[in-house]
Order: structure tokens, then C-alpha cells, then sequence
């Protein structure tokens, strides 16, 4: 909502002195967001006065028509002599009374005024158009003015064209805001001044119906009030002080009858529509829609309507949106001399349907689904006639139009003491009462309180509310601070522990998180050559996606880590390595269509919030690994290393040592990875994730260097962190055992190392690959792999004979398990 | 030690002869002074200092002697052995020194060579920015609470007194999950972990919730369609707006250090009723900006205060929705935007550089913030 500060002290005799930022810091204070405050005019300098055109002379001999005038100014310009200007448009005539800034004056922008030669005259000041003067939007043309404006005085003033106008973000619960009767009424609480209210205009005493109306659905407009002028003048111009305003609220100016409509609204909060008369045929009647009915509204799209839609009718069917946009068929139009007013209160729920279901946002629409204050329409619709019949002529007709359901007055009660618990600080109940009554609240009662709000705040419905406005009045600054005082808690969870411990691992092996969106496109599937089926591809759908390429939530980090990690290579980081750590979302297949909508008016039972979690789709967290490039770079120490598939094993490695437990490896095949180099990640029987180096088709989808690499696990699957026993710490010396063992290349070296583990007993404390061969002297299709063997015993120092037979049992296992073969034997 | 001859044997003791022992004696020291270098001087005290040495060996055979001439020798041998002890001790300095003079000066590297073998890896600023919020409430004795990313409209909305269709609903920007009926949304807030906890915990409730949210927003430089909050939830008997101060306050202090003021500004929240949006004082400037003739602040944009989030006391409604009664228990809420912080407290101009995922933004935040 646009205020200017003229407006609001027609309403409040603010002191002369006070600014828009003056009132802005009140207002803010009072809880009114006040975003901005315009110095609208600012820039402006006079002399700026009104000027009657005497004579034109056109110019002859230029690329476009150029005049010459002479222009009265009365006595502004120190001569009384007419002024003589060169002006380039044409859409005024000898006599019209315009607008002049002679020189010296100043238009917004810097534009400063002189006598200039142009032309081949000389130039003494500009007749301004509306653009010029910051007032409004024009194609070229200057601003004529009415015949009756007094020549010779100054414009500034007259027309307002300097004001502070404070720009507020109204919040939903304030539709009285919307206004600036509202507005007014918050000025004059802040400052302790009296407030005249715009709407408080003497009815005339009517018996006579106007135009018939009735309601036919009264839970869908509880009171329609129609008045009637006649013979408006169509050429009737809107005041420029109007157009001023009506500018300055950032609306554009129409037509005189749409204008007033317009201002009022403004004005007062109360949206009114105005229908040609000679265009209604029959009765109004205010209710819902039929089945297969439409309208064609002022926006010319032709809608079709829902039953549950509000409509203004008469004979010839809808004719009008309630509250939302008026008909075509009905609309005023330039020659429009009789007219119907409607002003009404219409159910703001069924407005803000209204809104949704057509998509239609209006500034009535606005006002109505924010609540517009019900004893309005009598006193708006009344101050739009007198102003149609000032401004442009019209005739009123007698009587009014009144249909009504009755709606009851709801009183709250609260003890008076209930604003001081609230805040925290004892408040009298004088204080009390006369905050509540500056609201507009009725108050009866001594240590309790019966609380009717007034018409335009429906928002006031419970104690706390009352309390609310109360503190606010009383202001937020006298509430004190005392320190918080909760019960010991109990620290972080396990899990919010181990998430923390495995981000700083993942950052101790040179990883740098990435937070990527979770928003995923279904190419990414396709991309990451997930088969058909597979489970990633089951993904939810966003019904109205920021972009339509990414409708879908994630299954797998990996898209939006990937695309992480090309923005850096795309960037010239080509040696990266990411990682994530957050939720994917899995649809449950057992799922409910929809999550149910509990009441509210009472605490849900165990299985109520069941039934609403079990449409929950499955989000657990996991956490994933990029790398590309190289791992370790080469320089003076000697050559670096490229990132591999075994260093996105590691990776997991990491995240599993942060939870204490071991990771079984075993070959697989799993997209997106390479098909020969992508590890299963189990923990027991276990799977947690994959990692590996990704397929080539994938990297290059994703515009990757060749061979770059990933890993991904859920991290629940790692199970419950494990808290660690200390282990016994021998004293004694350790004894070595090397091993080569020849097997198949395809035999899986964890499976060697598992074998001998296993056979080596008790006294094993470690087991190290400490060689990988291949080559002629094993043959082909075979491997060497050399171990270290560890032996301690915790106990004594063994043997070399004890250390041998532990070693031979180890081998022999690994013999029996894998074919493997000592080399050299 | 090897133990002393049983028998007598008159040839072997002749090395015992005073002669000898100088002779050995003179030849040990000799071999020292000679030594060049430590490695030498190694070689040397084996041979003349070692258990194989003519003075060890000599030494074996006192027992061999004549009780009456067994101190006699000792003596001697003593006193042979003290010199080539003393003379290698002397000798070892010396070569030590002269190592240290020579040998380390010429074993000299350039130390200001790079090492960048293995790159340094980070942790993202929001989520050590949220860890670093949540951990000053943590250390008041909050506890952390969570919920899901996608939730339900009953959370996220009707149990924290959104009515259907109002504004303050629709304003919301939700992102809804099909179908359009399904009851699901991106969570709008962190809110509904508010009504979770209630939901969940025993009552008096003081949490925190750390998360992610969502709104339709295009990605720009103020906006994100994704971005984080940190919930904070208290509920207790007879908590009031002091409280709610006091816990603002007790957040300022933590995270930006003691003697910053706070503003309360009214406002509205459906599930906060009275509402307020709340201010702290510039932990620059400390609102000196704002002052006549004051150094501008880049941080608050010279207005001397800095816009920290929404607060309020729950809503009555809402306490009721979830069961608890609210005649007995009151409580406050707050939610403060993690990004709006990051960006306020470390200089962080645009949305983009947070979501973008470029290293070269992340790795400056380490580990901790
Ligand atoms: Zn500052």
C-alpha cells in the first residue's frame, strides 16, 4: 500500500513539521512495515504556475510541428506580460489553461529551466507534460488543464506535486491497512491525535430502493448495497489532484467514474464497482455459479466457472466476479452517462478462491480476501455518488439498495491482566482499555474484559490477539529481557554427532561439501544410465517446479554433485573433489494417495499422526563423493596421481570408520558406474553403497573429465555408531611374516585377505597387502599378491616356530578358499 | 660381560705388563685423534674402546693374576681406559661441532618450496553456520530437533494455525508435490518441526531446529529457492515475551559477542501471536553509522541495525492443535535465516556463490565458523 503523507493528514492533523520519515519510524514502531519512503517532488523547483495560452503561431520549415505561444502567467513572472514559449506538441488550443516552469525552475531528473533560443525564437520557460512533472505516464501530449483553474498561482501546491509517500508492506492479517483510513487511524493513535474518519458522512434518510438486488447465498456475501447516478458528463475530466494521488498510490488513472472508484477504494478500503445501467436487464441477484455457466471479464478472457464461484447476475446470467473483476457485457464505457454502484462485502475465502482458481489478482480481490471492513458499503457507495454528481455533473437517485443476512458482533473476554502475562510486563487496566478502545474495540467490564472489535478488524479473534495490540500500542521497546532458563538438555543425538564427524572426515581427506538443489530432471537417469526399473527412476514430482526440466526430487546426490563438479572443472578446477551430505526422497510404495488433514482444534492421537507420516515418502540421508583429475599432484617431490575408483572406496572407507565399523568390499555392477571398476560397500550382509569410477557414457553426459570417479551410501545403513572398547596393547614384540599367493586374476583380493584372517588366528594383529604382480613368471590369467603378516601375542614373545605355523594356517585357509598357491613353490 | 679366567696361565697376563697397556693405550689414542669424521671415530672406539679391544681383553685377565697383584693392574688398566674414554669423548665434540659447523649447512634445502601434493578439502559455511547457531542454544541446554524436507500441509501449515485459503497461506510460495492433492509440500519453514517436537517430547519443550527450506523463489542474488533456517522453540510454564527477549538476547551474545541491543518491531505470523520481527544492533559499528557525521558500515548498509529474523509467542491455537494445554503452558518461537546471517556476518554478496558449489567460495570456511 502507497500512502502519501497529504492524504493522510486530510485525516489526522499531523504538525507541519512531521515527514514521511517521521511517521515511517512511528508507524514501523507501531507495526506497519514501511518499506520505503518516496520524496515524491523533491526534485521539483518552481516557479511552476498555471498558465492560460493566449496565441500559438505555428512554425513552418521543421522536421516536426513546432509552436510558438505566448502564454499568460499573471503576475508569476514579475511582468504581468505574457511569456513566450516554443512547445513541440500540438493537443492544446488558444485558451486552455497548462501547466508552466519558467526559467529557473527545476523538472525531476535535473532538468534545469532557462531562457534558451530554439527555433529561431526565443524560449522563456516549458509548458509540462504529465511525465515531466512526475505525475503520470503520457504519450507526448502536455497537461490541459480545466478551464476553470485560476491562472497565475502555483502548481506545487495546488496539486500536491510534492509529497512523501511511505511505501508499506501490509501483512495479511491487516486489510484495514490497505487504506488510508486505516493507515490514518494508526498515525493518529502513534502521535495521540484525534482521527477524522473518511467514511463518517451523514446518510440521507432513504426509504426508496434503487436498483433491485438480493442475496441468494448469504455464506457468500453478507450485505450488497446498490446506489444509482444519472447524466453523468462522459467528458467529465478526473482532477488532476486526483490523478496526482491516484498516481502516487501507483494506480493509473482511467476514466473520471472508474477514477472515483478507484480513489475510494483507496480511501476508505472498500472495493466498489460501478455497471452501466442501460447494459442490466432485470433483477441482481448475488449468488453462486451453475454448473456449464461463463463470463467474459474486463480482461476479455472468457472463463468458465465453478460452482463454488461468487457472481453478480441478472437476467442475462452472470455479470460480474464477486469482489474479483467485473463483467464485460456490463462495463462503463466512454459514453456511459447512467450507472449502477456496487459496494459489498463479500466470504474472503471464497474471493481468495476466486483468485486462485481463475488466477485473477485484482486490488478488490486483494482487499476482500484480506477482510474488508463490513459496515462500509452504506458510506462508500454514498461518498462515490456525491463525487460522481460533484465531479462529473450526475444526478444521484434517490434511495439505496440495502440487502443484508445478519451477521453477529462476537465479543472475546480476557481477564485485563492478559496483555501484561503475555508480555511480561503488568500494564493497568486503564492502560488496557484505552489501547483497546484506540483500536476501535467496544470494552465493558471491570478485571475481566468483554472485547467487541470493530468492523474493520476481523483479524480479532482471540485473547491474544487483544494482547497483541495492547503490547504494541504500549511498544515492544518496554518489554525486558530475561536469560532462558531451560532444563538441562541432553547434547546432540548420535546421529546429529556422527553427520558432524563425517563432514569433518570427508574435509580431512581434502573433500569440500557441496549443497547442491534437490531438484532433478528424469534426462538425469538417463544420463546416469540407470536401467529401466531401477529404483532411483521412482521418483515424487513437484506440481509446479521452478523449471520444468527439473520437476523431480532426488533419488541419488549424484546428479547435483556431478553438476558441482563440471562447474568446477568449467572453471578451471579440473583436480576437485566434492562431496554432499543430505536427504533423497523415496516414495513408499504402501504410501496413502494423500496425507490426511488433521483437526486442529485438539491434539491428534498416535495413530492420526501415523496415518499423515505414512504419506511421507522415505528421506533418508546420505552422503556422496566426486573426484576428478588428479588426487595427488606432481611437482618437485616426484609425479603426481591420478584420482581412482580406490580412492572413492576410501571414501566410504572414512565414513565408515567415523560410525566404528569395518566395510566389506565385493565387486558389482551398478550404474552409474563403470561396469569393471565399481565396488558394493556392505557392512555384513549389509548393502550400504557403491563407489568406483564412473562409466565413460556418464562423464561424458555430464561433461566430466574421462575417468572421474564417485561414491555414494545411506548413511543409516552403517548402523548405530559404535562405541569403541580400549583395546589390550601388547608389550611384547611383534614377529613378520611375508607371503606371495598366486591366484586368478579373478579372484578378489579381499577374499585373499578375508581367507587369511581368517586362518591366521587370535595371534594375527594385522594383515597388509604390500604387493600387487602380474607378469610372466606366474603366468598368464594369474596374480601375485604379496602380504605382511603381523603376529603378536598379548602374552609372551613368540617364537619363530609359533609365528610360522600361524602363517602356514593361514595360507592354507586362503589355499582352500581361493586356489591360491605360494610363489616360488 | 664375559666372566674372568678360572685358570692360571702366565703367557696371557703378560698383557698385562705395564708396557703393554701404554702401548695399547698410546695406539687407541692415536686412532682417535686421527679419526676424520664421526663415522671414523665409530670405527675407532669399537676398536680400541669395544669388549674386543686390546684394554678390554687386558682387562679380562686380572682375575688370571695373583690376588696380591690384582689392584696394582686394576689400577692401571683403570687408568688406561679413563684416557682413551676421555680422548674419545673429547674427539666426539669435536667432530659433532664441526658437523654441526659444516656437514647440516651443506645438507641445506629450500624450505619455502610448495607442498600442495594433496588438496585441503571444507565443509560448507551453511552447514557449519547452522551447527555454530544451533551449538549456542546446545550450550544453554537445547536440544536439536529435525523433520522432513518433504512434509506434509498438516505440519507445515493447518497445525500451525495457516487457514486454508488465507493469504498468509498462499503467500507462502510452496512448492507442492503431485499429485495436487497429495497433501505434501517442500517444506515452506522450519516450522513444523515446532510441531513435531511438540508432538514428540514431554513437556517443558526447548528446542532448535537446524534445516533446509523451500520456496518458489528464482535463484538470484538475494534469493534462493532453497535455503536454510534455524527454528528455535520454547514451551514451559509461564514464559512470556521477557523470555522470548531474553533468548534472542542469549543468541546475540553467543554468536556476536556481549553488549549488542535488540529491537523488536511488530509484525504477523499465523503461528506466532503477538509477532515481531527483531533487529540487533551492527556488530561493526555497533550502529555508530546510523550516527550523525558516523563512518558509513557495509555490513548493516549504515543502518546501524541488522535485521536478524521473525520471533513471537506460540500461538495458543497452535499449543491446542497439538495437544497441550494452554491455560497451563506458554511459550516462544523464533526462525532466523541461515543465509541472511552468513551473508551479514562474512561478507557474502551473492546467493549464488552459496549454491553454486565453487571451491574456491568454500575452502576460506575450513571446518568450523
Ligand atoms: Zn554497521
Amino acid at each position: 500500500m502507497r500512502a502519501p503523507l497529504s492524504w493522510l493528514r486530510e485525516y489526522v492533523d499531523l504538525p507541519a513539521e512531521v515527514t514521511g520519515r517521521d511517521l515511517a519510524e512511528k508507524l514501523i514502531a507501531a507495526g506497519l512495515e514501511v518499506e520505503t519512503v518516496d520524496r515524491a517532488g523533491a526534485d521539483l523547483e518552481g516557479p511552476l504556475v498555471v498558465g492560460e495560452v493566449l496565441a500559438i503561431e505555428e512554425l513552418t520549415g521543421f522536421k516536426k510541428p513546432i509552436r510558438f505561444c505566448q502564454v499568460d502567467v499573471g503576475d508569476a513572472n514579475g511582468t504581468g506580460e505574457p511569456q513566450n514559449i516554443v512547445c513541440g506538441a500540438t493537443n492544446f488550443a488558444v485558451g486552455d489553461r497548462v501547466v508552466v516552469i519558467l526559467p529557473g525552475g527545476e523538472l525531476p531528473g535535473g532538468f534545469k529551466i532557462g531562457s534558451r533560443k530554439t527555433y529561431g525564437k526565443l524560449s522563456e520557460g516549458m509548458i509540462c507534460s504529465v511525465s515531466e512533472l512526475g505525475i503520470g505516464e503520457d504519450h507526448g501530449g502536455i497537461l490541459v488543464l480545466p478551464a476553470d483553474t485560476p491562472v497565475g498561482v502555483d502548481a506545487i501546491g495546488l496539486f500536491g506535486l510534492r509529497d512523501d509517500v511511505l511505501d508499506i508492506a501490509v501483512t495479511p492479517d491487516r486489510g484495514y491497512a490497505l487504506s488510508i483510513r486505516g493507515l490514518a487511524r494508526e498515525a493518529a493513535t502513534a502521535y495521540g491525535l484525534p482521527f477524522k474518519d473518511p467514511a463518517d458522512v451523514e446518510l440521507p434518510g432513504e426509504t426508496a430502493e434503487a436498483y433491485p438486488a438480493a442475496i441468494a447465498d448469504p455464506s457468500a456475501c453478507d450485505r450488497f448495497v446498490l446506489r444509482e447516478i444519472r447524466g453523468l458528463d462522459p467528458d467529465a475530466q478526473t482532477p488532476v489532484w486526483m490523478r496526482v494521488r491516484l498516481h502516487r498510490a501507483g494506480m493509473r488513472p482511467v476514466s473520471l467514474a472508474v477514477d472515483v472508484t478507484n480513489y475510494l477504494m483507496l480511501e476508505l478500503g472498500q472495493p466498489l464497482h460501478a455497471f452501466d445501467r442501460s447494459a442490466l436487464t432485470g433483477p441482481i441477484v448475488v449468488r453462486r455459479a451453475a454448473p456449464g455457466e461463463s463470463l467474459e471479464t474486463l480482461d476479455h478472457v472468457k472463463r468458465t466457472l465453478d460452482p463454488e464461484d461468487i457472481l453478480i447476475t441478472d437476467d442475462s446470467g452472470p455479470i460480474s466476479l464477486a469482489g474479483t473483476m467485473g463483467g464485460l457485457t456490463t462495463e462503463i464505457g466512454d459514453r456511459s452517462t447512467d450507472m449502477v454502484i456496487e459496494a459489498a462485502h463479500f466470504d474472503d475465502i471464497g474471493v481468495a478462491r476466486m483468485v486462485r482458481r481463475h488466477r485473477l489478482h485484482s486490488e478488490a480481490s486483494y482487499r476482500f480476501e484480506r477482510g474488508v471492513d463490513r459496515d462500509l458499503p452504506l458510506y462508500a457507495s454514498y461518498r462515490a455518488a456525491r463525487m460522481l454528481a460533484e465531479l462529473g455533473g450526475a444526478e444521484i437517485v434517490p434511495g439505496v439498495t440495502h440487502a443484508e443476512a445478519p451477521v453477529e458482533a462476537a465479543a472475546i473476554t480476557i481477564p485485563a491482566a492478559h496483555p501484561g502475562r503475555v508480555a511480561g510486563v503488568a500494564y493497568d487496566r486503564d492502560t488496557v482499555v484505552r489501547r483497546l478502545e484506540q483500536v476501535g474495540c467496544a470494552v465493558t467490564g471491570g478485571e475481566t474484559l468483554t472485547v467487541t472489535p470493530p468492523s474493520w478488524r476481523p483479524d480479532l479473534t482471540d485473547p491474544n490477539d487483544l494482547a497483541e495490540e495492547v503490547i504494541r500500542l504500549e511498544g515492544y521497546e518496554a518489554i525486558p529481557s530475561r536469560a532462558p532458563r531451560p532444563a538441562a538438555g541432553q547434547g546432540l543425538t548420535a546421529a546429529q554427532r556422527l553427520r558432524r564427524r563425517v563432514g569433518r572426515a570427508l574435509a580431512g581427506a581434502g573433500y569440500t561439501e557441496v549443497l547442491a538443489f534437490p531438484f532433478v530432471a528424469a534426462k538425469d537417469w538417463d544420463d546416469l544410465q540407470l536401467p529401466a526399473g531401477d529404483a532411483r527412476r521412482t521418483t515424487l514430482r513437484l506440481a509446479n517446479p521452478l523449471s520444468e526440466d527439473e520437476p523431480l526430487l532426488r533419488t541419488t546426490l549424484l546428479p547435483g554433485l556431478l553438476r558441482a563438479l563440471a562447474h568446477n572443472v568449467g572453471r578451471g578446477f579440473g583436480d576437485a573433489a566434492l562431496f554432499e551430505m543430505g536427504v533423497v526422497f523415496r516414495p513408499r510404495p504402501d504410501a496413502p494417495a494423500r496425507a490426511p488433514r488433521l483437526a486442529v482444534d485438539r491434539g491428534p492421537t498416535a495413530e492420526e499422526v501415523a496415518s499423515v507420516d505414512a504419506a511421507l515418502p522415505d528421506q533418508p540421508h546420505r552422503v556422496a563423493v566426486v573426484l576428478s583429475g588428479d588426487r595427488e599432484r606432481s611437482s618437485w617431490w616426484g609425479a603426481g596421481r591420478p584420482a581412482l575408483w580406490a580412492d572413492a572406496v576410501e571414501a566410504a572407507r572414512t565414513v565408515a570408520a567415523e560410525v566404528g565399523v569395518e566395510l566389506t568390499v565385493k565387486q558389482d555392477r551398478h550404474a552409474p558406474w563403470h561396469p569393471g571398476r565399481c565396488a558394493a560397500l556392505y557392512v555384513g550382509d549389509t548393502l550400504v553403497g557403491h563407489a568406483g569410477e564412473l562409466h565413460p557414457r556418464v562423464t561424458k553426459a555430464y561433461g566430466l573429465p574421462a575417468r572421474s570417479c564417485a561414491m555414494e551410501l545411506e548413511l543409516r545403513r552403517l548402523g548405530e555408531p559404535v562405541t569403541p572398547r580400549a583395546p589390550h596393547v601388547s608389550t611384547y614384540p611383534v614377529a613378520t611374516q611375508d607371503v606371495a599367493l598366486v591366484v586368478d586374476t579373478a579372484v578378489p583380493a579381499a577374499e585373499v585377505e578375508a581367507a587369511l584372517r581368517d586362518g591366521a588366528g587370535a595371534l594375527l594383529e594385522a594383515v597388509r597387502l604390500f604387493d600387487v604382480y602380474t607378469g610372466e613368471q606366474i603366468g598368464e590369467g594369474r596374480k601375485s599378491l604379496a602380504y605382511a603378516l603381523r603376529f603378536r601375542a598379548p602374552d609372551r614373545t613368540l617364537t619363530a616356530e609359533e609365528a610360522s605355523q600361524a602363517r602356514d594356517a593361514a595360507v592354507a585357509v586362503a589355499s582352500e578358499r581361493t586356489g591360491a598357491v605360494l610363489r616360488g613353490t | 660381560m664375559s666372566a674372568p679366567n678360572k685358570s692360571y696361565d702366565p703367557v696371557e697376563v703378560s698383557a698385562l705388563q705395564p708396557e703393554s697397556l701404554e702401548r695399547a693405550r698410546d695406539e687407541a689414542l692415536a686412532a682417535i685423534a686421527a679419526a676424520a669424521d664421526l663415522d671414523e671415530l665409530k670405527q675407532v672406539r669399537l676398536a680400541h674402546a669395544g669388549d674386543r679391544s686390546p684394554l678390554a681383553l687386558a682387562n679380562r685377565e686380572i682375575g688370571a693374576l695373583p690376588p696380591a697383584g690384582r689392584a696394582e693392574a686394576g689400577k692401571r688398566i683403570g687408568a688406561a681406559r679413563g684416557a682413551v674414554s676421555q680422548a674419545l669423548k673429547t674427539r666426539q665434540a669435536e667432530l659433532e661441532e664441526e658437523r654441526d659447523q659444516r656437514v647440516l649447512v651443506e645438507e641445506t634445502v629450500d624450505v619455502t618450496l610448495p607442498w600442495d601434493r594433496a588438496p585441503r578439502g571444507a565443509r560448507h559455511p551453511l552447514t557449519t553456520m547452522q551447527e555454530r547457531m544451533a551449538d549456542v542454544f546446545v550450550a544453554m541446554g537445547f536440544e536439536v530437533a529435525e523433520g522432513p524436507e518433504v512434509e506434509a500441509e498438516w505440519f507445515n501449515f493447518d497445525a500451525l494455525n495457516f487457514k486454508p485459503d488465507h493469504p498468509a497461506r498462499t503467500m507462502q510460495d510452496t512448492f507442492f508435490v503431485e499429485a495436487e492433492e497429495s497433501g505434501l509440500v517442500m517444506r515452506t519453514h522450519t516450522s513444523p518441526v515446532q510441531i513435531r517436537s511438540l508432538l514428540s517430547r514431554p513437556l517443558p519443550v526447548y528446542v532448535v531446529a537446524p534445516g533446509r527450506t523451500f520456496r518458489t523463489d528464482e535463484l538470484d542474488a538475494t534469493h534462493s529457492p532453497v535455503f536454510h533456517q534455524l527454528e528455535g522453540l520454547a514451551i514451559d510454564e509461564g514464559l512470556t515475551m521477557a523470555d522470548l527477549r531474553g533468548g534472542i538476547d542469549a543468541f546475540v551474545t553467543g554468536m556476536f559477542g556481549a553488549g549488542l541491543r535488540t529491537r523488536f518491531r511488530p509484525s504477523y505470523f499465523p503461528f506466532t501471536e503477538p509477532s515481531a520481527e527483531v533487529d540487533m544492533q551492527c556488530f561493526v559499528c555497533r550502529g555508530a553509522s546510523a550516527e550523525p557525521g558516523g563512518d558509513p558500515c557495509r555490513t548493516c548498509g549504515s543502518e546501524g541495525w541488522i535485521e536478524l529474523g521473525g520471533c513471537g509467542m506460540v500461538n495458543p491455537r497452535v499449543l491446542v492443535a497439538c495437544g497441550v494445554d494452554p491455560d497451563r503452558y506458554s511459550g516462544w518461537a523464533f526462525g532466523l535465516g541461515v543465509e541472511r546471517t552468513l551473508m551479514f556476518r562474512h561478507g557474502v554478496e551473492d546467493m549464488h556463490d552459496m549454491v553454486e558449489g565453487d571451491v574456491r567460495f568454500t575452502l576460506p570456511f575450513g571446518t568450523e565458523i
